[in-house]
């Protein structure tokens, strides 16, 4: 059977309600929330401050440090807490995806730190977390250049879905389930970030990139319009 | 960021002089936020501020071999994770003593006190029993996490239902609740963490609090039966207390234990059947 209707009622090219808020960790010096439907990601934010152990530090600028990870009962079956093979790569994706919007040259020697916590898992935390962390960088008043936005589109079959769950990741029928996570800087238009896992024709490519695009400018109006909302503390 | 000397003497002194930075009275908490459910794939789950300290907690359980001395008696787990996201005082890697000791001494108040009847989450006697993970996160640490995270745990069992268990293939089905309630007593624990700080005795530390703190006691009670019990005790810090002292908070966590309970209980109550 074709896939011919999403799960949850969705056109192909709608995405979930999203949800955006700055200050969640006050405590930090700067934090975010961000949430594609029941996806809720949190990031906060430390530093710039002096990088430990000193051998990591880069005499020539500053060092952007992500991690990401999801709490134990964020998904179905409990995940082990603490840190996971996937977790760690993901970590290092993010950490690829945020750090060319940021401006912290002059920083010698200073990390930093982005923690992302996954509360709720429905497919795309990685998107929702790579958008609350960039976030939470605003907030914090970490120099940056632009923002960045990430959404994750899916081949369903051969469908274009944007802002796949986990039902639509899981499909097996027909050519199956890809999931592409995207990443687009805000002015630029640059990617930074691209992953895929299926497969997908090329001339599909180009269409998913050109839809994620778009849907990353809604993203993108979300940020800004939270960040504007922001009053001075 | 380490709190300064001088603003833990200027504590001290505020303390001794019967005041705290927030205008608190000694034994006052701060506002206490208790939002049950708030997860959707934890079996049970609660988020549980005291003013900015935030706490979320998650019950999620799993089939397990009983412990050879209690073949009819499902067995829980609790552990607490400080997240960096939370402090810049935590970092990341396997539990610390810290982490370590708050999960445990929430893990036994809620043991001691009976709250789940563990003989009820058998499966097959010797074989097969449900396990009861407890998982505390802190998402923001303005001091006495401890406090926060043994109130959302609670919270948390209250709201938990058992997941679906498939006979045949003799695993659980995840993501499908049974609509089955976990079988708990009506021996709610509440856990109190007094600090001493010079010559006072305060509770529901701030973080700068907490830091010019010298020693605590913590102390978990019940309505038991008939009367109050004190389920669990903790003291934890290198400055001894004397026992006019321990009795002292003893005999003050028993009128806290009374005068919050209703109100909390309630507020538990309340705020589960708005999510109904």
């Amino acid at each position: 059977m074709a896939f011919t209707k999403r799960p949850d009622g969705r056109k192909f090219d709608e995405m979930r309600e999203m949800k955006a808020k700055v200050g969640v960790v006050p405590r930090a010096d700067g934090s975010a929330l961000f949430a594609f439907g029941d996806t809720i990601a949190i990031a906060s934010v430390y530093g710039p401050k002096p990088l430990h152990p000193q051998h990591l530090q880069d005499p020539e600028k500053g060092v952007l440090r992500v991690n990401y990870d999801m709490i134990s009962f964020s998904v179905n079956e409990r995940k082990r807490p603490g840190p996971s093979r996937r977790g760690q790569e993901i970590s290092k994706v993010t950490e690829w995806a945020l750090a060319p919007a940021l401006k912290i040259d002059n920083f010698q020697n200073t990390v930093v730190d982005v923690h992302i916590v996954i509360l709720q898992a429905n497919a795309s935390t990685r998107c929702a977390g790579i958008n609350a962390a960039a976030l939470a960088l605003a907030h914090a008043g970490v120099p940056m250049k632009e923002l960045v936005s990430a959404v994750s589109i899916g081949k369903v079959d051969d469908k274009i879905v944007i802002d796949l769950i986990k039902e639509e990741e899981d499909y097996k029928e027909g050519e199956g389930s890809t999931d592409i996570p995207l990443a687009f800087l805000s002015e630029s238009g640059k990617i930074t970030l691209l992953q895929l896992d299926g497969k997908a024709q090329t001339k599909k490519l180009k269409e998913i990139i050109e839809a994620g695009k778009k849907a990353c400018e809604k993203v993108y109006e979300l940020q800004k319009k939270t960040l504007k909302e922001v009053k001075g503390e | 960021m380490d709190v300064p000397n001088l603003t833990k003497k200027r504590i001290k002194d505020y303390l001794e002089a019967g005041k705290r930075f927030d205008g608190r009275k000694l034994l006052d908490h701060r506002n206490i936020e208790i939002e049950p459910c708030v997860s959707n794939n934890a079996e049970g789950s609660a988020r549980v501020k005291m003013g900015d300290t935030e706490v979320i907690a998650g019950v999620k359980m799993g089939l397990g071999e009983p412990y050879p001395d209690h073949e009819d008696e499902g067995t829980m787990m609790t552990t607490m994770e400080l997240l960096p996201l939370s402090s810049e005082n935590f970092e990341y890697g396997p539990p610390r003593i810290n982490a370590i000791e708050t999960a445990r001494i929430i893990d036994r108040g809620i043991r001691e006190s009976g709250l789940i009847d563990f003989k009820k989450l058998c499966v097959k006697k010797g074989e097969k029993v449900w396990t009861v993970f407890i998982d505390l996160y802190s998402i923001n640490d303005d001091g006495n996490l401890l406090d926060a995270g043994a109130l959302a745990a609670i919270t948390a069992l209250l709201n938990a239902k058992i997941p679906k268990y498939d006979e045949k293939q003799e695993k659980v089905v995840f993501g499908e609740l049974t609509t089955k309630k976990l079988p708990l007593t009506k021996d709610i624990p509440i856990t109190f963490t007094f600090h001493k700080i010079g010559k006072a005795i305060i509770l529901d530390p701030s973080r700068e609090e907490e830091e010019a703190s010298d020693t605590r006691l913590s102390i978990a009670l019940s309505h038991g039966k008939k009367e109050i019990m004190v389920n669990a005790m903790q003291k934890g810090g290198e400055v001894p207390f004397s026992q006019e002292e321990i009795i002292k908070i003893i005999d003050a966590a028993e009128k806290k234990y009374k005068e919050i309970e209703k109100e909390l209980f309630d507020k538990i109550e309340k705020n589960l059947k708005a999510k109904k």
